[in-house]
């Protein structure tokens, strides 16, 4: 049995980047996240991959999508406005479908906002936060141990679906320290990208048979190729034509919705016979727990339904939660991002309610039991 | 009929003729960089060629190496990364005016601080041509862009001055009249250790030129030809003489610890450690 | 490759008809013609400097031994 060690979710997210394979960092300081780029700087030259300061966040994320077409793993990680000035660049790894993991420890926002303190409202920035239409994977970590597992799932995610993946986090999970058992090497799956083989006859934009995207080769191993945020056709070249575009955008959404099984991850709690469901994620699920605990004691069916994928959204679960429970109470650290997406599920078939706030202070497990004894009266 | 063999061998030919006005000077300055890539013999797979946005920026689509056409001034970011991460690729920049000190300065500059092995090639038309002439940084004081229709307010940019103060180890100036030594300083920069940047003098016949009223794409290049001056020469020439005049040259050629190198000389290091 | 061997050679649908190779021309080999496109009206001024080949925007002209095209 291996020996647990005590660390925060942020030390957590750079050694599960680094069990996944993670050779590269570039990034810009901002709190809550700088941890991960103080251990990233730390760790990189050891394994010998490379850790670079940028001069902001925008070079933060750029730099790391062009470590990632010479084909190292890279990531790079901030926070609320940082996360604002990387928008551009994540919809230019969306288009180009560069397999890239961006780390957001969520703080309050908007603008400055309360720089140290936690929040959940950059959920709907993760999903839109670019311009034009784009498919996009963000998963949320509830945990320390959740934090490397889903570090490691994310990566694998972005080389399998040749796609920026955001890794959701926040203040309260990294900088929590909890005790984790470090996965042993060969114990977690890695998934790298599928390069075309030497020699390969190689068209870089075509799916092959069988396969989910475009094979990737590194720059540098002999296929010269071009990347381009503009809408290029199968060849990598620019392309006007409204049909292409189309064809390319439906390519790009059909790559995630089509796989929204393999893709979306969530955990069920106390649901068998739940009239109400809280529907959670990332650390306020911390406060949902014993929330459903003492109600449940007290006799109330109540459960919780926490999404680990926020997006593409773990829609088919919620719409039969919709069918089966009487109520359902949306549970976030912001004044109602998720319960959009929530709500559009539920098409109005149980009453959805909404507890959150954003003014820094988590929400605590007496508040909800006292919404859920309100609701339920 | 098929185009030359250097052309045939460096250019992806099935995309040309490429989209640039009659007698823009960005395809001068593009062929004059793959004459430098041949003349040093780099592997063409070895080799990536990075971009930003603007006309100048189109050039890589037209390069068969392993291109990127990036976001509006990042390409020397985004190039950063690929160099870093994998430092046997010769990874060499192609920006405009606009792209390199508006938008992207402050990549050049700090870029050029950081001293990284790459190779930026600034082609200046002093003019934001792809959105249709509206003044760059580095558009002269009073002419005329369609943003600054009563003329430029500003002080433009000298991108020699400022490369060099950055801290660029290789900096020249040339023009897309003076080919041969541009061709020079393109290969003087893809060999210099260290970051090196060449600017490049371009015309802009279309959105500079007639606006400006500085006559046909001929006009705009005896224009070249005649006001710019080789540094070594104008240094030797009477104050009288200077007037109106312009310099090209290598303004900078020093050696100073290159990032990459300091880096992996760091991981060697940690490893030696180890090992110990 | 010697000078002599070279040939004055054209990849017509490419021009743009600048011009810039006309007026740089040291000893006035080409002209622009009707369809503003580049003619080579008198190739044997031609003195093989390169010069249209350089500065040519468009690598419409250029200079290589005739027998490889």
């Amino acid at each position: 049995m291996s020996k647990a060690v005590l660390m925060q979710g942020n030390w957590a997210c750079v050694e599960g980047a680094l069990y996944a394979g993670m050779r590269f960092y570039s990034g810009y300081p901002i709190t809550p996240s700088t941890e991960i780029a103080e251990l990233s700087a730390q760790k990189l030259p050891l394994y010998g991959g490379k850790f670079i300061q940028m001069e902001d966040e925008i070079s933060g994320i750029a730099a790391a999508i062009g470590a990632s077409i010479s084909g190292t793993k890279s990531m790079t990680a901030t926070s609320g406005p940082g996360f604002s000035l990387k928008q551009e660049n994540i919809g230019y790894a969306a288009m180009t479908e560069v397999p890239l993991v961006i780390v957001n420890v969520m703080r309050v926002g908007p603008s400055t906002g309360l720089p140290t303190a936690s929040s959940q409202a950059d959920i709907m920035q993760a999903r839109f936060g670019s311009h034009g239409d784009y498919p996009i994977i963000a998963v949320s970590p509830n945990s320390v141990t959740e934090t490397f597992t889903l570090t490691v799932r994310a990566f694998n995610l972005a080389e399998k679906y040749r796609t920026p993946v955001m890794f959701l986090t926040d203040e309260t999970i990294g900088h929590a320290r909890e005790p984790i058992v470090l996965p042993k090497p060969g114990e977690l799956p890695i998934y790298d990208r599928v390069q075309p083989a030497d020699g390969e006859e190689y068209m870089p934009f075509r799916v092959e048979p069988g396969e989910i995207v475009p094979r990737m080769p590194a720059y540098g191993r002999g296929f010269r190729y071009n990347m381009s945020g503009l809408f290029h056709t199968e060849t990598g070249f620019p392309s006007n034509s409204p049909e292409n575009a189309q064809a390319q955008i439906d390519r790009m959404f059909a790559k995630i919705y089509d796989n929204v099984d393999d893709i979306v991850t969530y955990e069920e709690f106390e649901l068998d016979d739940a009239e109400l469901v809280f529907v959670t994620y990332g650390s306020t699920s911390r406060s949902v727990i014993p929330a459903i605990k003492s109600l449940r004691k007290q006799g109330y069916k109540v459960g919780m339904f926490r999404a680990i994928t926020l997006w593409p959204s773990p829609a088919k679960q919620i719409e039969a939660l919709a069918e089966r429970v009487k109520h359902i109470v949306v549970a976030e650290m912001n004044r109602g991002q998720y319960l959009q997406e929530v709500a559009r599920l539920v098409k109005g078939k149980v009453p959805v309610t909404h507890i959150g706030r954003a003014n820094s202070e988590i929400l605590l497990p007496s508040e909800i039991e006292a919404l859920a004894k309100e609701v339920l009266s | 009929m098929r185009s030359s063999q250097l052309v045939e061998k460096y250019f992806r030919t099935k995309n040309l003729p490429h989209i640039w006005c009659p007698g823009c000077s960005l395809g001068i300055a593009t062929r004059s960089l793959v004459v430098a890539i041949d003349e040093l013999g780099l592997d063409k797979n070895k080799t990536v060629i990075v971009s930003g946005i603007g006309c100048s920026s189109r050039a890589v689509g037209y390069l068969d190496f392993n291109t990127i056409h990036t976001t509006h001034g990042r390409a020397l970011a985004f190039a950063t990364g690929v160099k870093l991460a994998n430092p046997e690729l010769h990874v060499i920049v192609i920006s405009g005016d606009g792209d390199a000190s508006a938008i992207g300065g402050n990549h050049l500059i700090h870029a050029a601080r950081r001293n990284i092995d790459l190779t930026l090639l600034i082609f200046n038309n002093n003019i934001y041509g792809m959105t249709g002439g509206q003044f760059s940084p580095t558009t002269p004081h009073a002419a005329l862009g369609t943003t600054a229709p009563f003329g430029v307010v500003e002080q433009p940019f000298d991108l020699v001055k400022l490369a060099e103060g950055a801290g660029a180890t290789y900096v020249a100036r040339g023009t897309a009249f003076h080919v041969n030594p541009l061709v020079k300083y393109y290969k003087n920069a893809i060999e210099h250790k260290g970051f090196s940047m060449v600017e490049t003098i371009c015309i802009c016949p279309t959105y500079y030129g007639r606006q400006n009223k500085s006559g046909t794409a001929v006009q705009m290049m005896h224009w070249l030809k005649d006001s710019f001056v080789l540094n070594t020469a104008y240094d030797k020439m009477p104050e009288e003489k200077r007037q109106g005049k312009h310099v090209y040259g290598e303004f900078v050629k020093k050696d100073l610890p290159e990032y990459v190198e300091e880096y992996v000389g760091i991981i060697e290091r940690l490893k030696g450690e180890e090992d110990a | 490759m010697k000078r002599e061997d070279l040939q004055l050679l054209q990849k017509r649908e490419w021009c743009k008809g600048c011009g810039i190779c006309v007026a740089f021309c040291p000893t006035k080999v080409l002209i622009i013609d009707t369809d503003d496109k580049v003619t080579i009206a008198n190739e044997d001024a031609c003195i093989k400097c390169r010069q249209c080949e350089q500065r040519c925007p468009d690598y419409a002209i250029f200079l290589e031994e005739a027998s490889d095209v």
